[in-house]
């Protein structure tokens, strides 16, 4: 197993099949927290850290737990339960340990639970089999290669959002389109934009 | 007498209880909740539709039973029981899914797993069955899920349309028959940008944009009949004034 394949699973997730624009996934925060910048990178800072982590555990419970009692079936009510108590915690965690971080992160944490994102990359990395490629530990590290480089590619796209929607506040935009439709329009403009990436990898 | 009026104005409240979801409260026009499936699967027609019967399914059961279940549960806990609720019911639907429509299954992927996190359902369990009674519950899970199913449909026949030209039937549900409607194909509307995620973004501003265009008008059409009553009525007041002004002053001659 060489680094190519690493920097494949960062390349290919943060770029080419961006969460926010070709997956769809996190698309509430995308347009609910992309207001101002700085919010909008406190919640994708907020996102890393709770995707790699609640990635990591998944995918040990799904082959540690999960896998040797056969029960497969109900990995979804274990993810979604795994990753609230996640949550929860790091929250406990940050609290405890840093008031600054707690205060630029903490109201955003809650919101995380029900990101699609979080779920999604944890489900989609059991889906992708990468265990049956690369072995099972190796399969750990290629999963959460592709989760921060997913985690990236959120943060890319809240940075840019929300800085194009900084400009738009100040645009003369009739009165129907403002808001959100303006800026669906615009995300899609910047799929479309995406699109081009195709052909990296 | 009484109890009939009561028992009518009770029909009522939950006739309004039902439809709000449809037009007045819809979850993805109005309060944008549930955003990413209403991106994501919308590609067709009927993977729409097969996404709401899913989300009826669900939505529905979920209020039921988080309306049995309300004084059970203590408040610290509330979330994560609902979370649990609902994930089950997804789980049961999904199989169901897998077992009777393989090809829905297959076309909707991951977004069935992530009905759990879909804010709508958490939002009315929340809001609302966890304060209302069964028969209520039941009735705003229905109408809500029906709005969502509504929106749903509207976009991805919008965008099957301008993609393909047609809409195509008996493809992902299982149906007898299948086949296209509307071949519009004399006409040439084939923009495959619409299949893809750039289109659905579009699509749903386009939308948004049009539903905001509406109620701009119906506003400011109601702020018009507004200001003319006051004035109307400032008129008549005048009037009024004066002719009392007038007849205070004829009485003494």
């Amino acid at each position: 197993m060489s680094m190519t394949v690493f920097f494949t699973a960062i390349i290919s997730s943060m770029l080419i099949n961006n969460i926010v624009l070709f997956r769809f996934l996190g698309v509430c925060p995308f347009l609910g927290v992309s207001k101002k910048t700085e919010s909008a990178l406190s919640m994708s800072a907020a996102v890393m850290f709770v995707m790699v982590i609640a990635s990591i555990v998944t995918y040990l419970i799904y082959y540690y737990v999960l896998r040797p009692l056969n029960i497969e079936y109900i990995s979804t009510i274990a993810f979604i339960l795994v990753i609230a108590s996640l949550v929860q915690l790091v929250e406990m965690f940050i609290k405890k340990t840093s008031k600054k971080l707690y205060k630029s992160l903490g109201i955003y944490l809650p919101l995380i639970t029900t990101n699609c994102a979080i779920l999604g990359v944890a489900e989609r990395n059991i889906g992708s089999n990468f265990a049956a490629d690369y072995g099972v530990f190796q399969g750990l590290l290629v999963a959460t290669t592709t989760a921060f480089g997913a985690a990236l590619g959120f943060g890319l796209i809240m940075f840019a959002f929300s800085s194009i929607r900084e400009r738009l506040d100040a645009a003369n935009v009739p009165p129907a389109w403002k808001g959100v439709p303006v800026s669906l329009v615009v995300a899609g403009i910047m799929a479309l934009a995406f699109i081009g990436l195709g052909g990296i990898v | 007498m009484v109890k009939n009026v009561q028992a009518k104005k009770a029909e009522l409240t939950r006739l309004s209880n039902l439809t709000k979801g449809f037009i007045k409260e819809n979850p993805v026009f109005v309060s944008l909740l549930g955003m990413c499936p209403a991106l994501a699967v919308t590609m067709t027609l009927e993977t729409s539709l097969g996404m709401g019967l899913l989300v009826i399914f669900v939505l529905t059961l979920s209020n039921i039973v988080i309306s049995l279940i309300k004084k059970l549960v203590p408040p610290q806990v509330k979330i994560p029981v609902y979370i649990v609720v609902i994930a089950t019911f997804v789980t049961i639907v999904g199989m169901l899914t897998q077992a009777f429509a393989p090809a829905l299954f297959d076309s909707l992927g991951i977004f069935i797993p992530l009905i759990v996190v879909n804010c709508l359902i958490l939002g009315r369990a929340e809001s609302f069955a966890s304060k209302n009674n069964v028969l209520d519950s039941t009735i705003d899970g229905v109408g809500m899920a029906l709005g969502f199913t509504g929106a749903l449909m509207l976009i991805g026949f919008s965008r099957e349309l301008l993609a393909t030209g047609a809409i195509a039937y008996g493809t992902y549900l299982p149906l007898p028959v299948s086949g296209s409607l509307l071949n519009l194909e004399f006409y040439v509307v084939n923009m495959a940008v619409f299949n893809g995620a750039a289109g659905g973004f579009i699509v749903i501003g386009l939308w948004l944009a049009f539903f905001n265009t509406i109620r701009l008008n119906q506003e400011k059409k109601q702020e018009l009949e507004r200001q003319r009553f006051i004035e109307q009525k400032k008129k008549e007041a005048l009037e009024r004034k004066r002719k009392k002004a007038l007849e205070s002053a004829g009485e003494p001659a």
